[in-house]
């Protein structure tokens, strides 16, 4: 009989309370993975969760499986290297709109065209939270940060479209409030093979919540719960309508051969033809 | 052992197959892209992997990513490149990842001249990334040396768990010499494996009676917790003071403390010198030629030709220099090296012969130099 697990093997216990603020959405996430690490029986050894710096970068630190922090942004690049060491590790990076979409976004979408065997779920607060609220490329233009104090000039990014278009195998959106959507959906991308991203919209009610004025994080569950739509819904709004909400589902399903996967049988190939030039 | 006859470039690909490489990740950059361009060729054909990324972020992350899953990894770059290098070799240093980094050194700052080479990357490779910090740094002066300490690097890397830097140069990236490597399988290759002690008990940063601690590769049934944060044993991070400050000290004293296991300066020249040339690199082939004439004309000058560049050998300099009145350091930069010659030998003239306008230096304008001093 081989060993059972249970999401609570996979948290370090001992570790909390955790560094995250009353009412940020992290925690619910990172059970989300335990749940889905354990729901598929991955071995504690044979998980790793990879993240950057902020918030969602100390994730690490509560839990029991292999653990892995790198850079700001560079997440991605380093998981690079682990897959082609370690093809059977679920790596799951969990990273944060600031981390991965800034500082980060050339990784994220060479990953996506190379199709790393990663699940990356993004905990997108839509500002950098540890360092206090400043804006990210997913602040909604002409909201209040701690760096955009008369609203952001910029417009924001949808970086599902751009993770879809560089040709992850698998993009979702969903919610810290849609507990049972964002299980599956970390389920179903540790599961795909090459890329797969899962955008989590997670409040920030310590500081996007507050400049905001968007209430304490249960008016901003609430929000969560009420201006979202499943993605067939939101496509058949008007044009105008549509900025009045966030979509969320599955965008892209699809079959495609991972980054390693493709590079070992091109040197099988290789080694096939006696390590000849390649015609 | 077999002779072939290669350039620089290409010693240093060999040398890494020959250690047991099994990861190289990079971006072109002039003048090292023959060493990607090698492994690219060579990598598939021994299991191993070449992987372009997408700049030279990426390529050292990648490297140690792939260190940290037990392969043995490297990246090569020159000046440009090293610089996007250096947040990431601060994190290989603080989380302690074995892994290769060859700059093959062009002139500087900035885009420079690309094409031509220079020595000015020493103190970058001392102090590039922020925060106190130890670094190994080698200098290979031809190119059997590209190949061997190439090898050397590799097991350092593993011996300290720490990043090695190679510190070659344009113009020797592109020398060709004759040189003898090994036959394959001939050098036996011990990869990291997971530690003897039961998986429940393993402390990834736990140190050996060396200082050095043994990071079991992902996969295995031994957790490993990495982070750029300043961390515990265990690998969770940590802010107390009393941890931050014993990391520090271990991460510097696991290599000070055994500096005589770094490749040792070359001697060459007088036995009893009353003045020194030190040198390295590139440079020292044309300071050891400039001895050899020196010599024959009745000087009486002794020659070293540092291999291990950081941690500096103080030791070994003051006690070959101890008889010696005047000391040359020959290299081609500003003066990088001279600076640190001058601080572990007060009271002795220290005399630069550097140059720095892209061209190497000759042995001739080294004769000139030092005839004019002892003369």
């Amino acid at each position: 009989m081989s060993e059972s697990y249970s999401f609570e093997d996979y948290i370090a216990w001992d570790r909390l309370p955790h560094m995250w603020c009353a009412g940020c959405g992290h925690g619910i996430t990172l059970k989300g993975i335990a749940m889905a690490l354990a729901d598929l029986q991955i071995p504690p050894h044979k998980a790793l969760i990879a993240s950057g710096i902020g918030c969602s970068g100390r994730a690490g630190d509560y839990v029991t499986f292999n653990r892995f922090q790198g850079t700001h942004g560079r997440t991605l690049a380093f998981a690079t290297g682990i897959n082609a060491a370690c093809p059977d590790l679920k790596i799951i990076a969990f990273l944060g709109d600031g981390d991965c979409y800034a500082i980060g976004i050339n990784h994220l979408i060479h990953a996506a065209r190379r199709n790393l065997n990663v699940a990356v779920i993004i905990g997108n607060n839509r500002n950098y939270g540890m360092t206090g609220g400043q804006f990210s490329p997913t602040t909604p233009q002409n909201t209040i940060t701690s760096t955009s104090r008369y609203g952001k000039p910029e417009p924001e990014i949808d970086m599902c479209s751009v993770v879809a278009e560089a040709g992850a195998s698998f993009v979702a959106r969903t919610t810290v409030y849609h507990t049972v959507e964002l299980f599956s959906f970390i389920k179903k991308a540790i599961n795909t093979q090459g890329l797969s991203f899962v955008e989590v919209l997670s409040p920030c009610p310590t500081y996007f919540g507050r400049y905001n004025n968007l209430g304490n994080a249960v008016d901003m569950f609430r929000t969560l719960k009420e201006k979202t739509l499943p993605l067939k819904d939101y496509e058949k709004l008007p044009h105008e309508e549509k900025e009045k909400f966030f979509w969320h589902g599955i965008k892209v399903q699809r079959e495609r051969v991972d980054f390693i996967t493709e590079y070992n049988n091109y040197a099988k190939r290789l080694q096939a033809n006696k390590g000849g030039e390649m015609s | 052992m077999r002779q072939i006859f290669v350039q620089g470039n290409e010693a240093c690909g060999l040398g890494a197959i020959a250690a047991g490489a099994k990861f190289f990740a990079g971006y072109p950059i002039t003048p090292a892209s023959e060493l990607a361009e090698f492994c690219s060729k060579e990598m598939p054909k021994v299991g191993g992997y070449y992987f372009q990324m997408e700049d030279e972020l990426a390529s050292i992350a990648a490297v140690i990513g792939a260190s940290l899953g037990g392969l043995r990894s490297f990246t090569a770059t020159s000046g440009p490149g090293m610089s996007l290098m250096q947040e990431n070799l601060g994190f290989a240093i603080l989380a302690e990842v074995p892994c290769v980094i060859i700059n093959v050194q062009r002139f500087g700052p900035s885009t420079g001249v690309a094409t031509r080479p220079g020595q000015a990357d020493i103190m970058q490779a001392r102090w590039g990334t922020h925060g106190d910090h130890t670094i190994i740094a080698l200098a290979p002066a031809s190119v059997q040396e590209c190949y061997d300490l190439t090898i050397e690097a590799f097991n350092l890397a593993e011996r300290f768990s720490t990043p090695v830097i190679l510190l070659s140069d344009g113009a020797l990236a592109h020398l060709r010499e004759k040189i003898s490597v090994y036959d394959d399988g001939e050098l036996e290759i011990t990869p990291r494996s997971a530690p003897e002690i039961e998986p429940e008990k393993y402390l990834p940063y736990r140190p050996n009676e060396k200082g050095v601690p043994h990071l079991s590769p992902y996969g295995n049934r031994h957790i490993l917790r990495v982070t750029s944060l300043i961390h515990d044993e265990k690998g969770y991070s940590t802010a107390n003071p009393t941890t931050a400050r014993c990391q520090l000290e271990r991460l510097e004293t696991k290599i000070t403390g055994y500096q005589e296991e770094l490749p040792q300066a070359k001697c060459y020249g007088s036995k009893n010198p009353d003045a020194v040339v030190i040198s390295f690199g590139i440079s020292a082939r044309a300071a050891r030629q400039a001895v050899h004439f020196l010599n024959n004309d009745n000087f009486e000058i002794g020659m070293m030709d540092l291999k291990t560049i950081w941690p500096f050998p103080e030791k070994n300099i003051q006690e070959y220099c101890s008889q010696a009145e005047k000391v040359f350091v020959v290299e081609m930069n500003r003066g990088q090296l001279t600076g640190e010659v001058e601080r572990i030998l007060p009271g002795l003239e220290v005399i630069p012969v550097l140059r720095a306008d892209t061209q190497v230096i000759s042995p001739q304008e080294i004769i000139e130099k030092i005839k004019e001093v002892l003369r």
